[in-house]
């Protein structure tokens, strides 16, 4: 036990206590609007950490960067500015919202440690475009390692727990980690990219069972190139469908993922597999709900489901809340933030909501 | 069915629970020098029908021990036993019998 628990430290990765920059993502404000404000609200008011959200932050170019549209110089120098930003606002702690950003500071930063005249250059170019100057971050995290880090700080607030209410079993979750979180950088993952377990993590501790299935560890489906060009997405969503196929026997009751593409891919995916294969892959035809790990600790916390946006995922998971027994209001689940309630979105022809 | 511009693309990869291996193991024990093949494609490109057909020798025979038999009874007729892919193989594998065997598998 001693030497596993030795090994195990191995894999382990340095996360700071507090006072952490925050990073938002450029999509997930749209397909899960909800989850940088919970993770934010969880932080301060759970946790009561210092963490900056600065209103000048921008795109890291990933999305562009991968698909080979922006090149390394500019995404450097981008990256450089976000840095700036910290530096600015007097914080070493670096913390992005997005895994495919992470990849890229990750990248960067590690360009930048094997080739000290890149980091010179980039140093010129950001000076010579916006006279800033930065320091790299002490510390680079994702926020899911945070929310790792403080699971069982976050355990007694919660009001909730991962177990069925009607059969008094552990819930059974499909855990999904984005490739750019460990799999290009393995030590910055905790459990590397051999063992991760930054959500396997969260899933134990509040009591739900983590599913073992084939296709764990395979990419979602998003691969960037795979999906920009509409002629290509037949890649993009047969990778969805082999992961999807791959668990579909172990009857997973909800998925968690880290990652903004691939919380989104694995959730609209699902609607376009069912209109063209009619085909779901939960018994009853509703599909399997995807959530944020913010999604996940604050419906587990008790936050309103509406308030965390889960209304705008393509799989809705009012029947997940009932099996953990939380407590919404029907009625308020198109309501905007003016009180007015939103029009009804269309419904699919066949995926059940 | 709504139309989406692209169609979700078939995985090339072999599900080796749902596969029969039976006859690709079959037909080693038969032709055992096809244990040594390395692949290097000779009797492809000296294969006379394969210079008039799309029959080609290597692709038949990797399909045949993946046991992706579909159509390969067809192609497999397109061979002439003529034997010139044994005198170029660097091997020494026996072709023509692997042809011949492979034919007596599929309709056996």
């Amino acid at each position: 036990m001693e030497i596993q628990q030795r090994y195990w430290n191995q894999y382990q990765k340095e996360i700071a206590d507090d006072h952490y920059f925050y990073e938002r993502s450029c999509i997930r404000q749209t397909f899960f609007p909800g989850s940088e404000t919970a993770f934010l609200n969880i932080l301060r008011n759970e946790l009561g950490k210092d963490i900056c959200d600065n209103p000048h932050q921008h795109t890291c170019t990933g999305i562009g960067y991968h698909s080979d549209v922006v090149p390394f110089e500019t995404t450097m120098t981008i990256v450089a500015r976000l840095f700036s930003l910290m530096t600015e606002c007097g914080y070493e702690n670096y913390v992005p919202s997005c895994v495919t950003s992470f990849g890229v500071f990750n990248e960067v930063v590690s360009k930048w440690n094997e080739d000290p005249e890149l980091e010179a250059r980039a140093r010129q170019y950001l000076w010579e475009a916006t006279k800033r100057e930065f320091d790299k971050p002490k510390n680079l995290v994702h926020p899911s390692d945070v929310i790792y880090k403080f699971r069982f700080d976050l355990k007694p607030r919660m009001r909730y727990q991962l177990v069925n209410r009607y059969t008094g079993k552990p819930l059974r979750v499909v855990e999904h980690i984005g490739c750019h979180y460990a799999k290009i950088f393995p030590e910055t993952g905790i459990g590397k990219a051999e063992f991760p377990y930054v959500l396997a993590g969260m899933i134990e501790a509040w009591g739900g069972e983590v599913v073992d299935y084939p296709e764990r560890r395979h990419c979602c489906g998003f691969g960037f190139r795979q999906y920009l060009v509409r002629e290509n997405r037949g890649y993009s969503v047969a990778n969805t469908r082999k992961k999807f196929m791959s668990m579909e026997p172990y009857e997973p009751d909800f998925i968690v993922a880290n990652c903004p593409g691939c919380a989104m891919f694995m959730d609209k995916w699902q609607y376009t597999i069912a209109e063209m294969e009619n085909k779901t892959f939960d018994k009853e035809g509703y599909g399997i709900p995807v959530l944020t790990y913010e999604e996940l600790t604050g419906l587990l916390l008790g936050y309103d489901p509406w308030k965390l946006g889960l209304q705008l995922h393509q799989v809705q998971s009012e029947r997940l809340m009932d099996k953990i027994g939380i407590v919404y209001n029907p009625s308020e689940k198109y309501k905007g933030i003016s009180g007015k309630i939103l029009p009804m979105p269309e419904r699919p022809e066949c995926l059940k909501v | 069915m709504k139309k989406f511009g692209f169609t979700i693309s078939t995985p090339r990869n072999l599900d080796l629970d749902a596969t029969q291996m039976d006859r690709a193991n079959e037909l080693l024990e038969r032709v055992p020098s096809l244990n040594v093949c390395i692949g290097c494609g000779a009797c492809t490109a000296t294969c006379s029908a394969g210079m008039f057909t799309s029959f080609n020798i290597r692709r038949v025979q990797t399909l045949f021990r993946r046991g992706q038999l579909e159509e390969l009874d067809k192609q497999l007729h397109s061979c002439m036993l003529c034997g010139k892919c044994m005198l170029v193989c660097p091997r020494g594998i026996n072709t023509r019998q692997m042809v011949i065997e492979m034919r007596r598998l599929l309709n056996e």
